[in-house]
């Protein structure tokens, strides 16, 4: 390393830590950061005293502040340490800050919904329906109501398709089949979430002969055909996980095979299958255009998912936004309202996702 | 004389009894996994069935007044192609700086909690993105695009006028990219969290920086799983559609300039915008735009996954 073989100075110093000599001290970076912030800043400063800008600028600031700093680093960096130090140094700055850069979006995102969701987050919201309602006032209910019916049927279809599908792959398949089965089920996570939709509306309106068909039961199989894959995914790698001594035991004890999957198998692997079957739902519980086509939308509640239109969240959200009465606002103001509903409701299946399979997971290590 | 006769028999091989309960399990996950592939082929087959009457639809059925469905359908084609392009350009290069920085640089308690924050932005369902994209993003960069412009018009890519609203397809582009980073950068963490340990000792041993660690140990390790991540994150992008739907004013055309008011739409977005008032023949062509992008998905994906499957068998590592 060139750090280690830097000649001494030239005056007699007292003896150096040779492994800390030539490399820059830990604060001499931050001390660095802060200069430059305040150099941009004052930049600013001045402009807004020229009066170039009418406000302070102060997102500007930072953002140049930063990528001076970057360029100001390398350059210390680079006559203090050598090249490639501070190369490592200049790829070190990068990599953070795409990290912080990735965060930007996620907290501005949140901040905006739930800000402009607060307004009309109140009981009328979560109490009625659009029926009747022009202007401000109304609520979501016969979309909340909607989504729920839909995504739970499509829970009630992909769950047990996905899981004995996710047991085929792991306990049984072998051969062709099961290594087809495994690439196409990854190639249908690849399915985009619209086209789900036009398959579901090309198959009942064949099926049942209805040209213009809209009904909730064909949004759950949409929203089915985006699940299975993800379900079969997250289980199959739980069930992987169930350690081969539990089956073989099982086997000894004269347990026929069946019975040593229900009894032995997934009760190993529930925490991880539930965990998996949440994220699916999170997934899909926000998808707009397949509901948009298949179930379509209403002003009213609609408990029936085999007949008629039914309203969901993400559909209610889009068309309030999309066809704004008068005034403006009050559209504006559901939307949002159900945006940060629609975002509460991912986030906490999210979370207690996650707890699910800290809390109740098998512990295997001894 | 009045003990058992003798069996003749030589011992049957012991055979485990067949019971009917694992052969109605067994049977009951073997149809189960054909479902799937039942139900792949049942996607194609009703989407080519419905789409049928719309490739001799004439110019009268054709909204923008098309000669033929291939005229109509080429500068969708385009839009779509073009928008996902332009936001792996963005997505890529940040998706493998995070991804390192969760592999390779961030503290190892923080990792995990840093890997699900990204993750956090999958959740994110894509009608929100699409009105903090509208309502957010567009009034946000609008004067970045118009500085843009301004400098830079003489390029062909930011040519003038700027859109007064910043509803642009870079704009669009960058939706898309928050939208796929997660699934790029879950991918890229993986595969680098798979280079060996020994590789990486052995650079570092050797006086490597961290750097210059990571450039000749995990890249190269790692081209092919980024190549298939970044593919993988162009197929969400090619079929998304409530952000551009929402964000961009519908337009079909086929145009490459970034910042202007009139932009190339996508399929998605076509779809999801006329569908509800589409009727008659209308129907049948929005359903056949739908099969190009099934298609066009399909094969970005099945090539990625090839990638992916091949790389598995002789990696090593897992």
């Amino acid at each position: 390393m060139s750090t280690i073989t830097t000649p001494p100075p030239a005056t007699k110093a007292p003896i150096a830590n040779t492994l800390t000599t030539g490399i820059l001290p830990k604060p001499v970076p931050w001390i660095l950061l802060g200069v430059c912030w305040l150099i941009v800043g004052a930049v600013f400063g001045i402009l807004l005293a020229a009066g170039a800008n009418d406000s302070y600028n102060i997102i500007g600031a930072i953002f140049f502040g930063t990528v001076l700093w970057v360029i100001v680093n390398y350059i210390v960096s680079r006559s203090y340490e050598g090249a490639r130090p501070a190369m490592n140094r200049f790829v070190t700055s990068l990599v953070s800050l795409a990290f912080l850069v990735a965060l930007l979006p996620l907290i501005s995102l949140l901040y905006t919904t739930i800000s402009n969701g607060i307004p009309r987050f109140d009981l009328s919201f979560f109490s009625g329906s659009m029926r009747n309602v022009v202007g401000e006032g109304g609520g979501a209910l016969h979309a909340i109501v909607g989504t729920l019916e839909i995504t739970g049927m499509a829970t009630l279809i992909s769950v047990p398709v996905g899981l004995l599908t996710a047991i085929y792959l792991v306990e049984y398949g072998r051969g062709h089949l099961a290594r087809g089965i495994t690439f196409l089920v990854d190639v249908m996570t690849g399915i985009p979430s619209i086209v789900a939709g036009l398959f579901a509306f090309a198959f009942f309106a064949l099926i049942l002969n209805q040209p213009g068909i809209r009904f909730g039961f064909g949004g759950a199989v949409a929203l089915s055909v985006l699940m299975i894959p993800v379900v079969v995914r997250s289980s199959e790698e739980m069930l992987k996980l169930v350690p081969n001594e539990l089956r073989e035991a099982s086997y000894a004890l004269g347990v026929p095979k069946w019975l040593t999957i229900v009894k032995v198998v997934l009760p190993t692997s529930i925490a991880g299958i539930t965990t998996g079957v949440m994220l699916a739902i999170s997934r899909v519980i926000g998808e707009t255009a397949p509901l948009l086509i298949i179930a379509g939308f209403t002003q009213s509640m609609n408990y029936n998912l085999f007949n008629e239109r039914m309203m969901t969240l993400p559909v209610f959200v889009y068309t309030q936004y999309a066809n704004q009465g008068i005034p403006a606002e009050a559209y504006i103001d559901r939307a949002w309202a159900g945006a940060l509903t629609l975002v509460v409701i991912v986030m906490l299946l999210n979370l207690i996702a996650r707890i699910v399979a800290k809390v109740f997971s098998p512990k295997l290590g001894r | 004389m009045t003990t058992a006769p003798a069996k003749p028999e030589a011992p049957r091989p012991i055979k485990a009894k067949q019971r009917p309960g694992d052969a109605i399990f067994s049977a009951s996950t073997v149809v189960a996994g054909s479902l799937i592939l039942v139900v792949l082929a049942a996607v194609a087959i009703f989407l080519v069935a419905q789409s049928i009457p719309a490739f001799t639809a004439g110019p009268d059925d054709l909204k923008g007044g098309a000669p033929n469905f291939w005229a109509y359908v080429g500068p969708l084609v385009f839009g779509t192609v073009w928008a996902a392009f332009l936001a792996l350009l963005i997505a890529v290069p940040l998706a493998i700086g995070i991804a390192l920085f969760i592999s390779h640089y961030a503290p190892r308690k923080l990792a995990q909690g840093l890997g699900y924050v990204i993750d956090l932005l999958a959740a994110v369902p894509s009608v929100v993105f699409g009105l903090w994209g509208i309502t957010v993003l567009a009034p946000f960069v609008q004067p970045f695009w118009s500085t843009l412009v301004d400098l830079f018009g003489w390029f062909p890519l930011f040519a003038g006028p700027v859109s007064g609203t910043g509803r642009t397809i870079l704009t669009v582009a960058i939706v898309l990219a928050v939208m796929i980073l997660p699934i790029v950068t879950a991918l890229c963490r993986e595969i680098f969290l798979q280079t060996p340990k020994l590789h990486e000792e052995a650079a570092l041993a050797l006086g490597a920086t961290r750097w210059e660690m990571i450039r000749t140990a995990v890249l190269p390790f790692g081209r092919p799983g980024i190549v298939s991540a970044s593919m993988l994150g162009l197929g969400r992008a090619l079929g998304e559609t409530m952000a551009v739907a929402m964000v961009l004013s519908p337009q079909v055309l086929i145009s490459f300039a970034l910042l202007q008011s009139t932009n190339p739409t996508t399929i998605a977005a076509n779809i999801a915008l006329n569908f509800p008032e589409a009727h008659g023949v209308g129907v049948n062509v929005l359903i056949a735009t739908g099969l190009i992008l099934f298609v066009i998905t399909f094969a970005v994906n099945f090539i990625a996954r090839a990638i992916v499957n091949r790389r598995k068998a002789f990696s090593g590592a897992n």
